[in-house]
């Protein structure tokens, strides 16, 4: 028999049980607190830039007394001349990278996926995934040395291409993972099925892989657009004189001019494209599981 | 003979099929390459070499080789007798930006893991939606969202407002361009960085665990300390890793919240390539800060191939 | 002196989902189990056994009714105020710590003194074969070892009753057998109130004291094992447990304590008649294969197929009215004719041995 050397087990003493139907908090799972605490995370996050937005509609310059509700900071935005200029280099440099990076995160992802180990893979994707692991002053340090030795050398200045290779190179990545993800979920057997049926492999590409694959690329493709016309700290490093992008002019306008309303009015357009690619680039991904 | 003859066949089709299969990954796979390679190593490359030049005069380098750059971080070259004096104003920074980045990820834990253990308890349906909500800021612009925060904490921000509202404060608290600022910044940035990959740990954690634990007469807080949060080690670690190492080499944010006053490394970089004019002084810095970032990813490395051998026995 | 009850469930139901979806996992279910009992839940998966055991370890609440432990209601308790422990069907087993440290976390919880623990964790690791065996991690064990691990844990908070999912689920034949007899020595040793939860039906037999079959959330039968092999009351139970054949027949008349039923082809048998049986009313028998004796020279059916398991042979035979009943005879006995396919044979079924069930 078990020595009784162990304790007794738990007694449920009358007093300390509560009388009539209480029953006991059933979620398990439940950590007190942790609601609460997420909750905070959330307003913590999003406060800042709600205020933001909130303030670029106030009548008022001050960006924390509330007067009354207004666009006037949105039209003299709209017909600001520098703003048209940054905003054309932003397109400019943000359009023609995104497609560059999206190409080539394409061509990547059809290399490292789904596939049995080859030579040289894993260097492979430790250089496609460079861009992320190094901090980015000193990718922008970098870049600039690189483009001023190749002007002072070689003569070589690309103009605005030089922004447009720097944002490509830090895009790839961003294309990449979406488009790697749609590709790892996808079914080996269909291009197998289409072989069956004849198709060359051009052909099972065209017509089977990436009509399936176009969520995981236009997902790609937003990401890769919004980092780049985000992107600060290595455009001020590479960007030349009249090359001003919308971060850019932002910044100068901080120095300039301190906080102005009109500054609050710029964000919150910037803010609201990001967030408009954002839930497009998940809501494309999430369609057709 | 012929049996031999066909055996010899079939494997030089093999090989030849195998070698195919390779070229063709190779050539998918080579357009990333050379953009990567030829715009984002051989820059680090030429920063490499820059780190061991002399510094021109109008900003750029003059191509003679010293090593003064990496020297100028410890050591201050006294122009009158040519003595090497300690100087730890460089250091100082260093530290500082060590000891923000470890602070700045303290507290992404505190708040991040009851984030995400609160994400991965929630019904499947709605959980998609979480991760969502936390990761949309991380895709908004970081300069607008370090503006905001300024906004926000300046003397004459809402923060000041609303305690002078309450009367609880006469004078303005400056939280603007303190260390202070620069955290609440950093934390602002990276708090998505540990929540993701803690949600992904604890999304997998098997809660028939904690059942057993329950079970076994354990409290809530016992089994989140015995049980839960020994299990999702990995995640915590790997948040750790992935806050810490972009902190260390902030920029726009002790930019913004820092004022001139409170600078770390990636400020002193930049202006080495800015007003000071020191490219090498700058390239070395840059890839000082590079090594701290390799040695902090090795020994997460080496640390985790060791757990996980050590858990198969 | 009757045994005094350890677990009670009173008028039990447990709906999941609401509206059109609810699922009722337990429909109005009444149990008494008594203390020092091998009592077993038996039945299909989605019968409501394992729902009926997390609602006693105090996992899930129920719908309605009450559960007792010890004559006292435990709603209000959380998991970790029941003297009740549970091995689960996965183990369950930390695997971030050492099985020693696994045994002794019940302990750790509750507070029990350092040294206490260890001695009573080196004694539930020799009660489970296991000694010397403390240091290792879950993950270094085979399944059988981890199931003596999970088992251990669970004893050495000496709970008034154990609980067991399916614990052997997971065990290759031969090291399920030898679980069997070793959890149902460990029970006589310990005293402990074991509920145990399977669908395998022989294990239900070999090891239980009283075994409660379920289905569809409700308890079909209550009983020994004797009981629910020999007497089933229904089509459920009696199809259930073991081999069974079915045959419909109509009351005749009386034979002493039984009655006499012919089946349409015109077997005869003698049966212990149910409540509400009245001559001319048409029943279902349930008659096992084993009971049924083949007999040379007859023609009430033809074998059919015939079937060589080792120690029997099964015999597929067809009746005149195109009924078929399986027949199952032992091969050691020497003497008995051994029939082959296209062979007419004779049936005997010895009075009682068909059941009349209750449908």
């Amino acid at each position: 028999m078990v020595e009784q050397t162990i304790a007794r087990p738990l007694a449920v003493d009358a007093e300390r049980r509560p009388r009539g139907p209480a029953r006991h908090a059933l979620d398990l799972k439940r950590q007190p607190g942790f609601g609460t605490i997420a909750m905070l995370c959330l307003v913590m996050l999003y406060a800042p830039i709600v205020i933001l937005v909130i303030f670029s509609f106030n009548t008022s310059p001050s960006v924390t007394r509330w007067q009354n509700f207004s666009l006037q900071w949105f039209v003299k935005v709209l017909e600001n001349r520098e703003i048209h200029d940054a905003a054309l280099n932003s397109l400019t440099i943000s359009i023609v990278a995104t497609i560059v990076s999206t190409i080539i995160a394409t061509l990547a992802a059809l290399a490292t996926t789904r596939t049995r180990p080859w030579p040289g893979q894993t260097a492979a994707y430790m250089v496609i995934n460079l861009p992320l692991m190094v901090p980015e002053i000193i990718t922008a340090v970098a870049t600039l040395s690189f483009f001023a030795l190749l002007a002072s050398t070689a003569q070589i200045n690309l103009g605005i291409g030089n922004l447009i290779l720097a944002h490509s190179v830090f895009c790839i990545p961003f294309a990449y993972m979406p488009i790697r993800a749609r590709l790892e979920d996808m079914d080996l057997t269909l291009e197998q099925a289409a072989a069956d049926l004849y198709a060359t492999p051009w052909q099972a590409f065209k017509h089977v892989t990436l009509p399936l694959l176009t969520p995981g690329v236009s997902s790609g493709a937003a990401l890769a657009f919004i980092v780049s016309i985000d992107d600060f700290t290595i455009t001020q490093m590479v960007a030349g004189p009249g090359q001003t992008t919308l971060p850019l002019y932002i910044w100068g306008q901080l120095h300039k001019t301190g906080v102005t309303p009109e500054v609050n009015a710029i964000s919150t357009i910037l803010l609201v494209v990001s967030i408009l690619f954002v839930t497009l680039s998940f809501l494309i991904g999430r369609k057709r599981k | 003979m012929t049996v031999a003859l066909t055996a010899s066949r079939l494997a030089t089709v093999q090989a030849d099929l195998e070698r195919r299969r390779i070229r063709t990954r190779w050539g998918l796979v080579l357009p990333a390459m050379i953009v990567i390679g030829v715009f984002g190593i051989v820059p680090l490359l030429i920063i490499l070499v820059y780190s061991f030049l002399v510094a021109g005069g109008y900003g750029g380098v003059e191509w003679k080789f010293t090593t003064d750059a990496y020297v100028s971080f410890l050591f201050e070259k006294d122009i009158f007798d040519g003595t090497f004096k300690f100087v730890s104003d460089y250091l100082e920074i260093f530290w500082r930006s060590i000891w923000l980045a470890l602070l700045t990820t303290v507290a992404c834990v505190v708040l991040g893991f009851p984030t995400a253990y609160f994400m991965a308890t929630r019904p499947a349906s709605q959980r998609n939606y979480w991760v969502f909500l936390i990761t949309l800021p991380f895709w908004t612009n970081l300069l607008i969202r370090t503006y905001a925060i300024m906004l926000i904490i300046r003397d004459e921000g809402l923060v000041n407002d609303g305690l002078r509202g309450l009367g609880l404060i006469d004078k303005p608290v400056h939280l603007l361009y303190t260390n202070f600022a620069i955290i609440v910044g950093l934390l602002y940035s990276f708090l998505p960085f540990m929540v993701l990959p803690l949600y992904s740990s604890l999304e997998k954690l098997d809660f028939r665990l904690v059942e057993a634990g329950f079970d076994l007469y354990a409290t809530r807080r016992s089994v989140l300390w015995r049980i839960i949060v020994p299990l999702a080690k990995p995640g915590i670690i790997a948040g750790c890793l992935l806050v810490f190492i972009p902190a260390l080499g902030a920029y726009i944010t002790p930019l913004i919240l820092g004022g001139g006053g409170e600078l770390m490394i990636g400020n002193l970089i930049a202006l080495q390539f800015g007003t000071s004019r020191n490219w090498p002084f700058g390239s070395a810095l840059a890839l000082i800060l590079m090594a701290a970032v390799m040695s902090a990813l090795i020994i997460y490395v080496r640390t985790s191939t060791e757990r996980g051998r050590a858990a198969h026995g | 002196m009757p045994d005094a009850v350890a677990v009670e469930a009173r008028s039990v139901t447990k709906q999941f989902g609401s509206g059109q979806e609810s699922v009722r996992a337990l429909d109005d279910v009444s149990v008494t189990i008594r203390e020092n009992e091998f009592f077993t839940l038996l039945g299909p998966s989605g019968c409501g056994k394992t729902t009926l055991l997390r609602l006693i370890a105090g996992f899930e609440l129920p719908t309605a009714g009450e559960i007792l432990l010890g004559g006292e209601p435990v709603e209000h308790l959380p998991p970790y105020e029941r003297p009740v422990n549970t091995v689960f069907q996965n183990y369950a087993l930390f695997p971030h710590m050492t099985v020693l440290q696994n045994i002794a976390f019940g302990l750790e919880m509750r507070k029990v003194a350092k040294g206490e623990i260890d001695s009573t964790v080196q004694e539930m690791l020799g009660l489970v074969k296991m000694s010397g065996l403390g240091g290792r991690r879950p993950a270094q064990l085979s399944g059988g070892q981890q199931q003596r691990v999970a088992l251990a844990r669970a004893l050495a908070n000496h709970p008034k009753v154990l609980l067991l999912d399916e614990p052997l689920s997971a065990l290759d034949l031969k090291l399920r057998q030898g679980m069997r007899t070793e959890l149902k020595n460990l029970q006589k040793k310990t005293g402990i109130t074991f509920v145990f939860v399977t669908h395998d039906q022989e294990e239900a037999l070999t090891m239980s004291d009283r075994i409660a079959v379920m289905s569809q959330g409700k308890i079909q039968q209550l009983g020994v094992p004797l009981e629910i092999y020999e007497q089933p009351v229904n089509r459920f139970v009696a199809d259930f447990i073991g081999d069974t054949n079915f045959v419909s027949a109509t009351i005749d008349g009386q034979a002493g304590s039984f009655v006499r039923c012919r089946s349409a082809a015109g077997l005869e048998f003698l049966v212990t008649p149910v409540a509400g049986a009245a001559t001319g009313a048409t029943v279902t028998l349930a008659v096992r294969p084993e009971k049924i004796t083949p007999k040379a020279g007859g023609n009430a059916a033809k074998v059919e197929q015939t079937v060589y398991v080792g120690t029997d042979t099964t015999y597929d035979v067809r009746l005149p009215d195109n009924t078929r009943l399986n027949l199952r005879v032992p091969n050691a006995l020497s003497g008995q004719a051994h029939f082959a396919v296209g062979d007419s044979i004779g049936i005997e079924v010895p009075p009682g041995a068909a059941r009349m069930l209750q449908d």
